[in-house]
């Protein structure tokens, strides 16, 4: 069992870096002062209506993520070699760069007088976007959407083109192929990009800081708690966890248990 | 039998400005098993995707029961096909696989329940309907592939290759199996696969195709028996293939010796291949054979024994009952109707070629001749004038084959076949086919370089030259 050792260097990482914060963290959570408590999750009670604010963005920024990518990524495994790539590249592209600087990036094309207002007076159209949740969305799908990409374009490169002539040869037209083959062959591409937008999108913060400066996300408070008292922080951190847990053993039953492509 | 079910007309079909398929003509006979054999490249898939539907011709007509469907696409044809790696769904259970067509056409679900039971009772996979097609072993997923095609009752079964995947004892059985469905549905199967044995088992009809031609139609015992040219009979079995001369009708003589046969019609002094299976060789002690020689290997390979035997140059492979050891002197017998004659597969000996003579090459002595093909140099006894007419001649032998680029130009290598005494070879260019014989084998299908021995050839001057030395 010589290939056990090679995951050493994993172990090890993880349980510096992962078992032992999170033990910190539900030790926090559950402690005041060395002492067995739950005031922590008494005191996080008024975060509610933020809470359920972050999971409701989070769940639109994934559903537009999800609408844009799904035809692309089609589209995009049928073309040709080249094209692929350079699709490919496209996308990749703005990932190289750091975060924040998307963030402002956005912020400036989004800001009064900036670019997409300019762009939508030439057609008489007074828009208003920065500082609205609307912009704390586009933030999310800006960021997040080569997550909901490339798990349904990776899976979708795997859909043997014989799968799809077969169906055709069985007497599927186009709707056919695409609703009998091609969506429940991609739908663990689907599962993965889900997951791995929805769940960043709802722990998102300084994209709400940056693009609706009024209204901050739980994860804007997470990081606020913790500067300030870390049983709060964590009780918060706790419940987000759970919530996602809960979320991605859902998301994930869809997803047929013997299929490929499957992330988590 | 009797009526076509499909006709196909002249069909020319390219990829990347190359012909795959160069005026396929052929007609299915309804309710008959055909296959279509070649080697790979030959063009035998992409005439089944035709039929399929999966490829549009450039020119030419597919034709289904009289009626033209160029243009039909493939989910409006009454054909289905069996595909070479099955492609099965793999997110549907066995009997959902086998529905999967019947669904398509909105048929009754108590009517699907029984014709899918029905169909994978025909295959042998009764009681498997909730599997998943993951599960099933090769032979098993290859079954699912037929009952999923058959169960819509096509008029048509393409079938690409469907047991290339499996171990030969599973393809045997498969092969009766099969046919015992096509005789039992009584419905035109097209088989395509480039094993000849496979094709002569199954077969009602089998079509022998090469570089996107057709080479020959016939039955199995047809395309065995009487192959049209070397390349089918090369290619349909084990065969010694000899150079022979039609002395007259009914005499041919090869390999030192003339023999009786039953061929007529060929002109006196021909040039023919002649064509001897393995089994047709008698073996008699040395003084009562027709020829004779030195076995070279025997080896034993079931019903019989294997043996290369040397006659003079020409190794003979002959399959028989009796054994003999490697350095026995045997005599060889050859009956008049075990001698299959046929024309050789280019019309020509020597290879001819037309030319300007362009420049004298000082350093080498080599006058420079520019041919349709590409420059050739060669030694001249005597002087020949710039831009004189030249024809040269080149024996097979003087033509050796090079690795790409590194001979005077390039060409396709179409056929290789082993004449007992050497390899013979022809190439094509865009502009004519070159014989070629040699001792060393190389890959067919491959593009490859001619090299002309330029001390060997033949030269004359047709025009031009204006003093004659």
């Amino acid at each position: 069992m010589k290939s056990k050792w090679t995951a050493t260097p994993y172990f090890i990482w993880m349980a510096i870096f992962i078992i032992v914060p999170l033990g910190m963290v539900v030790y926090y959570a559950f402690s005041d002062d060395g002492k067995f408590s739950l005031q922590a999750f008494l005191d996080i009670t008024i975060y509610a209506p933020v809470f359920f604010k972050s999971l409701w963005l989070a769940l639109i920024a994934t559903v537009i993520s999800l609408v844009i990518s799904y035809p692309l990524a089609y589209m995009m495994s049928r073309a040709n070699a080249v094209t692929q790539k350079t699709m490919v590249m496209l996308i990749m592209l703005p990932m190289w760069m750091n975060f924040l600087l998307r963030i402002y990036a956005l912020v400036t094309l989004l800001q009064e007088n900036g670019l997409v207002e300019k762009f939508f007076s030439l057609f008489g159209i007074e828009v208003s976007i920065i500082n609205t949740s609307t912009a704390v969305v586009i933030g999310m799908v800006y960021n997040f959407i080569p997550y909901m990409l490339m798990p349904i374009y990776t899976v979708m490169t795997k859909i043997d083109n014989n799968l799809i002539e077969a169906a055709a040869d069985l007497g599927s037209n186009t709707f056919n192929v695409f609703k009998k083959v091609v969506i429940p062959l991609s739908l663990p591409g689907v599962v993965s990009g889900i997951t791995m937008v929805f769940v960043p999108a709802a722990s998102t913060f300084l994209v709400a800081q940056y693009l609706d400066g009024s209204n901050k996300l739980i994860g804007d408070f997470i990081e606020k708690e913790f500067l300030r008292d870390y049983s709060t922080g964590s009780a918060l951190s706790l419940v987000l966890m759970v919530v996602m847990f809960i979320f991605i053993g859902l998301t994930n039953r869809f997803g047929n248990d013997d299929m490929e492509g499957m992330v988590i | 039998m009797g009526k076509n079910v499909i006709e196909l007309k002249d069909i020319v079909v390219s990829y990347d400005g190359e012909q795959i398929l160069k005026g396929i003509n052929l007609d299915i006979k309804d309710k008959e098993f055909i296959t279509l054999l070649g080697p790979s490249g030959c063009g035998k898939t992409t005439t089944l995707r035709i039929i399929g539907g999966f490829v549009s011709p450039d020119s030419g007509d597919v034709l289904f029961e009289g009626k033209k469907i160029n243009d039909v696409p493939p989910h409006k044809r009454n054909v289905n096909t069996v595909f070479q790696r099955y492609a099965l769904f793999p997110h549907l259970n066995v009997f959902d696989n086998v529905a999967f067509g019947l669904r398509i056409n909105k048929t009754p679900e108590a009517e699907i329940k029984t014709r899918v039971l029905d169909m994978l009772q025909l295959v042998d996979l009764k009681g498997f309907e909730k599997r998943k097609v993951s599960k099933l072993s090769g032979g098993q997923q290859q079954r699912v592939a037929i009952a999923r095609a058959l169960v819509n009752a096509p008029s048509v079964l393409l079938l690409d290759e469907p047991l290339g995947a499996l171990d030969l004892k599973l393809r045997k059985d498969m092969q009766i199996e099969l046919k015992k469905i096509q005789q039992k549905l009584k419905i035109t199967f097209i088989y395509v696969t480039h094993d000849q044995e496979e094709a002569l088992t199954m077969s009602d009809e089998v079509v022998v195709m090469k570089d996107g031609t057709i080479q020959q139609i016939g039955t199995p015992q047809d395309i065995y028996n009487e192959p049209v040219n070397a390349f089918v009979a090369d290619f349909i079995g084990e065969n010694n293939i000899v150079d022979g001369v039609m002395k007259k009708d009914f005499l041919v003589s090869f390999c030192g010796h003339d023999f009786d046969c039953v061929d007529s019609g060929f002109g006196e002094g021909e040039s023919v291949d002649v064509v001897v299976r393995p089994e047709d060789v008698e073996v008699v002690p040395s003084i009562k054979g027709d020829i004779s020689g030195t076995v070279l290997s025997a080896g034993f390979k079931g019903v019989h024994y294997e043996m290369i035997v040397d006659c003079g140059g020409f190794q003979w492979l002959i399959h028989s009952t009796v054994s003999q050891r490697p350095g026995d002197e045997i005599g060889l017998k050859i009956s008049p109707d075990s001698i299959h004659i046929m024309k050789k597969m280019l019309p020509f000996d020597e290879n001819v070629l037309e030319g300007e003579c362009s420049y004298f090459d000082e350093e080498n002595s080599l006058y420079v001749i520019k041919t349709e093909d590409g420059e050739i140099s060669v030694k001249s006894d005597s002087e020949i004038a710039e831009d004189a007419k030249v024809t040269l001649t080149f024996s097979p032998e003087d033509i050796e084959i090079v690795p790409e680029n590194q001979g005077d130009f390039n060409g396709y290598l179409e056929s290789v076949i082993d004449k007992a005494s050497y390899i013979e070879m022809i190439v094509s260019t865009d502009e004519k086919k070159y014989l070629i014989k040699s001792q060393k084998d190389e890959q067919v299908g491959t593009t490859v370089s001619l090299k002309f021995n330029s001390l060997k050839a033949k030269i004359e001057v047709s025009e031009g030259n204006a003093d004659e030395i």
